[in-house]
């Protein structure tokens, strides 16, 4: 298959080849995300966070056909656990969003986390990359559901949607620190259960306590599966990104994304370097050995490691 | 290059039994596969445009109805029209033993009937799909 070709008739084919080459690590995924870079920055990214079964894929869904009725394209990527085990994966979120299959404007993409911790997958950057160059004005990005830490959320999207449910745990659940900090817009969905008013009223009591003179971020009561205060939910969206452009929060968000993103690549790099040189002496090992007889300590492991680098720069 | 076998598992039609394609999910995901289930009632179409947007390898569909003559031959064709036609095709359920040549014939790879270990569809898949 012609990737290039491809991606420049715009065939969702090779849009989704060029996604699987990223997330195997082909490094001619790299060079053609590296020639066609300049046409990134333009889709805006909606994170959708939130503890498993809280709905995330079915608010999805409603605010992918609300973009739609804008006349507007949309792209999702949504995250599933991969086993530890067996490195296999259910992914599953593509059951809520069957009528959003045959939508010319819409492409779905499931992924699992492939060992990554954090609720989203390695590869996410990637495909993003991938949908903002095929042109999808919005790309939502759906995680894994989260417990209380897994936020790499918020450093890919322009916009993170926090989707809780009524009866997860008492007022001290908010207040803690984690996923609960990073929510831009809040939904608490399935509200037509009991004691949907009184997790929105802690929401907002936590909200209150961070006492953000600036942007607060809205709570909306929503019940997803009927479509119900969905608009409401996308307005309060939008709100966000008004105040990101107009504070100048939107760009240095963007830039922290991007030096995060420099960074990790750089870390990866710089490990792939290292565990590629020390492959035929098996230096990593001989070193464990030591650790573990005493005969070192980790951190000085740590740095006869990355010596390696050294005698390589010395050759 | 080590990567995951991609495999979307999908009910067509209009039979609301998705235990086995359950079952073979499960299984596939503890053989290291990446299994994307996407639920009941599926048409063919919206199967095709599920299987090119995920890029998978292979497309297992599970049917219970008695409407397997129709609709999965539809699905290899839509296919073969998206460009898919290097997507491995298997199926599942109650299938009579005389529909199956007409099957394959139309370019379903394999059928595998009630009672077939799920390691027997898995070493199926694995063996022929037709990207390395």
């Amino acid at each position: 298959m012609d990737i290039r070709a491809g991606l420049s008739s715009g065939s969702k084919r090779a849009a989704a080849r060029l996604i699987t080459m990223i997330e195997n690590g082909d490094p001619e995924a790299i060079e053609i995300i590296k020639e066609n870079y300049h046409k990134t920055g333009k889709a805006r990214i909606i994170g959708i966070t939130g503890p498993p079964g809280a709905g995330k894929s079915t608010v999805t869904d409603k605010l992918a056909k609300l973009v739609r009725k804008q006349g507007k394209k949309a792209a999702i990527i949504a995250v599933d656990p991969t086993s530890p085990f067996s490195g296999g994966a259910i992914l599953g979120d593509r059951i809520r969003m069957s009528d959003l299959n045959t939508d010319e404007g819409v492409f779905i993409r499931s992924m699992g986390t492939r060992g990554a911790l954090g609720g989203l997958s390695k590869s996410v950057h990637g495909a993003i990359k991938v949908m903002d160059i095929f042109g999808y004005d919005y790309i939502f990005v759906e995680t894994v559901g989260v417990g209380q830490s897994e936020i790499d959320i918020v450093k890919i999207a322009d916009t993170v949607l926090m989707v809780m449910v009524p009866g997860l745990g008492d007022d001290i659940q908010a207040i803690k620190a984690g996923i609960m900090e990073i929510g831009d817009v809040f939904a608490v969905n399935k509200s037509d259960r009991e004691g949907a008013e009184k997790t929105a009223t802690e929401i907002e009591v936590m909200l209150d306590l961070n006492g953000m003179t600036e942007y607060r971020p809205p709570v909306k009561n929503i019940i997803a599966k009927d479509n119900k205060g969905v608009e409401e939910l996308w307005e309060a969206i939008e709100g966000h990104y008004e105040y990101m452009v107009s504070s100048g929060n939107f760009n240095k968000r963007r830039e922290k994304a991007i030096e995060t993103e420099v960074l990790e690549i750089f870390k990866q790099n710089l490990l792939d370097k290292v565990m590629r040189l020390q492959k035929n002496t098996e230096y990593l090992s001989g070193l464990i050995i030591k650790v573990f007889k005493k005969q070192m300590d980790p951190y000085t492991a740590a740095l006869e490691l990355a010596n390696i680098l050294n005698k390589e720069e010395g050759k | 290059m080590n990567r995951p076998i991609r495999v979307l598992v999908a009910k067509p039609g209009l039979d609301g039994h998705d235990r086995g394609a359950k079952v073979v999910a499960r299984a596939m995901r503890d053989a290291g596969m990446e299994v994307i289930y996407t639920g009941l009632r599926q048409t063919p179409e919206q199967i095709v445009e599920a299987a090119i947007q995920e890029d998978v390898d292979c497309v297992s569909m599970s049917i219970l109805s008695g409407a397997h003559n129709h609709l999965f031959p539809k699905v290899v064709k839509l296919l073969r029209e998206k460009g898919g036609e290097d997507i491995l095709v298997v199926g599942g359920g109650v299938i009579p033993e005389e529909d199956i040549p007409g099957l394959k014939e139309a370019g379903i790879a394999e059928i595998f009937t009630p009672g077939t270990p799920t390691g027997v569809t898995i070493d199926f898949i694995t063996k022929n799909i037709k990207r390395n």
